[in-house]
């Protein structure tokens, strides 16, 4: 075994800090080591998207990531995005348009949206099905998925101009 | 009172029952990432365990040698075979009544079969500790090809041979050779070849429906927690039917029944792949028992694309026959069904192939015959239904295509051939030619409705001047257009003839309502994504009168739930839902009586209007629900006991059989392969919709994992037994990118025999899917002479068919 390095991070606006073995992989320091669970693996590969995070401002599976590599960043998980009582838009329209069905790329799915829309806030359909295909889902067939993503730019842009 | 004011139809919109789309209540904790996965489970000194694997397919283990593996920091022990054997572990029943190994016992039959099971304190060092297990193998011949296989020499399992060489009978009958596991056979021999000898148009063709994988996102896996102090074992995991798990887990470790608690927490899909079970289940169970901590193994990707619940691998060879008119009156099916090293196939005891024998489709065709050969291979086990009922998407599929070859050997047109063989609707119950009874049918108005949807003469006629402009060379895009009219078979089953090892294929629902008029009810089933939880409650809502909002759905704790048969072959709303329906009424009938108490009337003389009981011809006078529950909690009535509770077994009398058509338009690259679906139109028809939102995305969902295997997914071996398609890079799960939207369009035909008429719905659109995806790439081709090429259809394939057609001349 390696000498373990120490880390610090910040998820979800809390800091972390820790001793861990180079090859620890982030999706396992997330999950098993801050019970952060949101975020799920799916293939270890990078395919699915199950494990998306967003790690300063960019979307990063992070089942392919080493804690290590993640030293002194910001990460948003899932549990970052929305609270029970003031959900996100996303979650919302998730939730309004069927984006889902056994929930499992569910976390990913909205964490990688929310970078798409804060990267493009008018996304055409073919821009969102583009920007999530790094995004995998079996239950939905996706419509419902792109539908709920339309639904909550249109709701987040409405929301913008109400407020300007 | 707010209830005088409201009108009769704000009290069916308040209950959310039957007929809406009502939201999901699953939603909330899965788009917050608060979901309950079995990988999300946590228990205090929790070991994890993971598979030391067979690198080859068929060989002989000669020596396992853990002790390097045992010094590895971290690593608490290394269960082999030898292990198991003394506690008679080391082989486990499959469904199929064959046997399979837990452990390699001796030898290997497939790549990625399991050897040696290493627990340790963590992931990574169960990792470290698998790299240092040493085995010693002795390659042995491969056997990859099933029709060899019938043919060799090389014997797959010496344990079915006897020692005198003769070959036993297996557990469905005599057997030929000994990598032969049954022969199987449905409807009449003689009478059908009689009538296609003597047909005026016969046809003969076969084809492949190639082996895949259900590959849910989230991957199979378990925890076993071993509570020596009170004796009792508790066994979390992705399990479809968690009951019938408790009850394998109590027959093959002699734990009472009554000292296992098995609980199926959220199910990351499941689709068939999470209905067996599987050697990781058995190895935690030992493992926490050996070191009195709970065990946790999840299978990682890899394992679950290789080893884990393989779908279809069905060789069919077909023969059908018509007058010159194309009238069906003769078919003949044969299958030789590679079933890998052990036969692991989750159908009911007495269908070794399933339900295969729903083969005549949508069509009176009045003389069949179906013959079956299950066979050995170093393949891995499996033969799962993949998102359809037992076996169903091969004889769909096997239907759709014959005709598509009749109507190009006949010169007719797809569709019309179809609608003249069509089983009127007047016909049903229909009694097929192969054994069943249809309940009921209205296929030529869904044919109709469905065609005149797509303007189906107008796509005709485009695709005829595409080949034109084509021939022109005014364009290198070909059309098809994709047909499909399928017949499902779901809501197994009726326990007189279905069943799983032994247990009847009946479901259960258990009602309480509480005094203050909400409700919780538990079923035998399990959701893996299909919204249980929100439709049945719409269900109940719609049978007892009280908001879907105040019932609560529970599934998948053995403890607490009803004993049922589980979640798979869209047999939740046929089986579970009719016995929610049934609990429901048992509850109302109750009621009735309570109210009758408080109204001072006969029973008689009380009948149920949305969310009360109302007297006759005086509706100002009623007992809402929510007050007859107070009551049956409250008050001491005459001869009725206190409380509010039921349960209903529910045994269907039939199968129900939901149907739909199906209409792709495909545009296909011939230089390149690739196939682009313009457009798809999918009319199902499940009986009585319960929630249209739920209906839609099931259709969505089934047609993207029908568009998957149609176009390209697929499990791939070399022959040496080699899995070529072991991860997600090769394995094809189609993006958003891929996938179009779809047209869904619907008709009501309600089952006739179930209580509230509905049929179920989650595999229709696979089952409908795959031929149509398939039939689309087929008909691009059929003006260049393309009878018949075999899924998956992918851009290579495609392209060796356009070469083979000549068109890149």
């Amino acid at each position: 075994m390696s000498k373990k390095m120490h880390i610090k991070l910040n998820v979800n606006g809390k800091d972390e800090e820790f001793l861990a073995e180079p090859r620890e992989l982030l999706i396992y320091t997330l999950r098993e080591r801050l019970n952060i669970t949101g975020p799920h693996i799916g293939c270890e590969t990078s395919h699915c998207g199950a494990c998306t995070v967003t790690i300063d401002g960019k979307s990063v599976k992070s089942c392919t990531m080493f804690a290590a590599q993640a030293d002194g960043k910001e990460i948003t998980t899932i549990e970052g995005i929305g609270t029970p009582d003031s959900l996100h838009p996303l979650q919302e329209a998730f939730k309004e348009h069927h984006g889902l069905q056994c929930g499992y790329c569910t976390p990913g799915m909205i964490t990688r949206a929310t970078k798409l829309l804060e990267e493009n806030p008018n996304p055409s359909e073919e821009d969102i099905r583009f920007g999530m295909a790094g995004n995998l889902c079996r239950c939905t067939g996706y419509q419902n998925i792109v539908k709920s993503i339309l639904a909550a730019a249109a709701e987040m842009n409405a929301a913008k101009e109400a407020a300007e | 009172m707010k209830d005088e004011v409201e009108s009769r139809d704000d009290r069916v919109a308040n209950l959310k029952g039957m007929g809406c789309s009502r939201k999901r209540v699953e939603d909330a904790r899965f788009t917050q990432g608060k979901g309950n996965y079995v990988d999300d489970i946590k228990l205090d000194g929790m070991l994890f365990g993971d598979f030391v694997r067979s690198p080859y397919a068929h060989a002989r283990i000669t020596n396992i040698n853990a002790e390097e593996a045992l010094k590895v920091p971290g690593v608490l022990a290394v269960l082999t075979a030898a292990d198991l054997e003394p506690l008679g572990l080391h082989w486990m029943p499959t469904l199929a009544g064959d046997k399979q190994m837990v452990l390699a016992d001796g030898k290997v039959l497939f790549q990625g079969q399991e050897v040696a099971f290493v627990v340790a304190e963590d992931r990574f060092a169960a990792a470290d500790g698998i790299e240092a297990v040493e085995v010693d193998y002795e390659e042995l011949p491969v056997i990859v090809d099933p029709f060899e296989a019938l043919k060799t020499d090389v014997v797959l399992r010496e344990d079915l041979v006897a020692q005198d060489g003769s070959i036993p009978d297996g557990a469905h009958g005599p057997r030929t050779h000994p990598n032969h596991i049954f022969t199987w056979e449905a409807g009449e021999k003689e009478a059908t070849e009689q009538v296609l000898d003597n047909a005026e148009v016969l046809v003969e063709e076969s084809m492949y429906y190639h082996r895949t994988h259900p590959c849910p996102l989230e991957t199979c896996g378990c925890v076993a927690s071993m509570d020596k102090v009170n004796g009792k074992l508790t066994l979390w995991g992705t399990f479809q039917a968690p009951h019938a798990i408790r009850t394998v887990v109590s027959l093959i470790s002699g734990i009472e029944e009554h000292n296992i608690r098995v609980v199926s927490p959220d199910i990351g899909g499941g689709f068939g792949n999470k209905v067996g079970a599987y050697p990781g289940y058995v190895c935690s169970v030992v493992a926490s028992i050996v070191t009195g901590k709970p065990v946790k193994w999840i299978e990682d990707r890899m394992d679950n694309l290789m080893t884990t619940a393989f779908a279809r691998d069905y060789h069919m060879t077909g023969k059908i026959s018509a007058t010159k008119e194309g009238k069906i009156t003769g078919l003949h099916c044969h299958v030789t069904a590679d079933h890998g090293g052990f036969d692991a196939c989750a159908d009911p005891t007495k269908f070794p192939a399933g339900f295969m024998n729903i083969c005549t489709g949508s069509y009176d065709i009045p003389t069949a015959f179906l013959e079956v050969d299950g066979v050995y291979t170093n393949k891995a086990p499996g033969g799962v239904s993949y998102r359809c009922s037992f076996r169903v998407t091969e004889a769909v599929y096997f239907i759709e295509r014959m005709v598509e070859v009749l109507a190009i050997e006949l010169g007719m047109d797809a569709a019309e051939l179809r609608r003249i063989n069509f089983i009127k609707k007047e016909q049903f119950p229909y009694k097929a030619a192969l054994g069943w009874e249809y309940d009921s049918g209205d296929y030529h108005t869904a044919w109709d409705k469905a065609l005149t949807s797509v303007d189906y003469d107008g796509l005709r006629a485009e695709q005829a001047q595409r080949v034109e402009d084509f021939k022109a060379g005014k364009t290198r895009k070909l059309m098809g257009v994709g047909l499909s009219f399928f017949t499902e078979i779901v809501g197994a089953g009726p326990v007189k003839n279905c069943d799983i090892l032994g247990l009847g294929m009946f479901d259960s629902c258990e009602i309480r309502i509480h005094p203050t008029g909400s409700a919780i009810a538990r079923l035998g089933t399990i959701s893996q994504g299909q919204g249980h939880a929100t439709t049945f409650a719409q269900i109940l809502a719609s049978e007892i009168g009280l908001p879907a909002d105040s019932i609560t759905i529970e599934e998948g704790d053995t403890d607490t739930a009803p004993y049922g048969l589980g979640t798979y072959g869209s047999r939740s709303t046929p089986v579970a839902g009719a016995a929610t329906a049934m609990a429901g009424r048992k509850i109302r009938a109750k009621a009735q009586m309570i109210a009758a108490y408080l109204l001072e009337v006969h029973d008689n003389d009380v009948e149920f209007d949305v969310d009360r009981f109302v007297v006759k011809g005086a509706p100002e006078k009623f007992k809402t629900m929510k007050e007859i529950a107070f009551a049956a909690y409250n008050q001491a009535i005459p001869g009725i006991e206190p409380g509010l509770e039921a349960v209903s077994y529910y045994d269907p009398p039939n199968m129900t059989y939901p149907f739909g058509a199906y209409v792709c338009v495909m545009d296909i690259d011939v230089d390149t392969g690739v196939p682009e679906i313009r457009r798809f139109y999918a009319l199902d028809d499940c009986g009585t919709r319960i929630n249209p939102m739920i209906i839609e995305g099931q259709v969505h969902g089934g047609l993207t994992e029908a568009l998957a295997v149609a176009l390209g997914q697929e499990i791939a071996y070399d022959d040496m037994g080699n899995v070529k398609t072991g991860t997600l890079m090769d394995f094809f799960l189609p993006t958003a990118w891929e996938v179009p939207n779809y047209e869904t369009d619907h008709t009501v035909t309600p089952s006739p025999h179930h209580p509230i008429g509905a049929k179920g719905v989650g595999e229709s659109p696979h089952v409908g899917g795959v031929p149509c995806f398939s039939n689309a790439v087929h008909d691009a081709f059929r003006a260049f002479g393309l009878r018949q090429t075999n899924m998956p259809h992918d851009h290579w394939r495609i392209w060796k068919t356009a070469n083979e057609l000549g068109l890149h001349d």
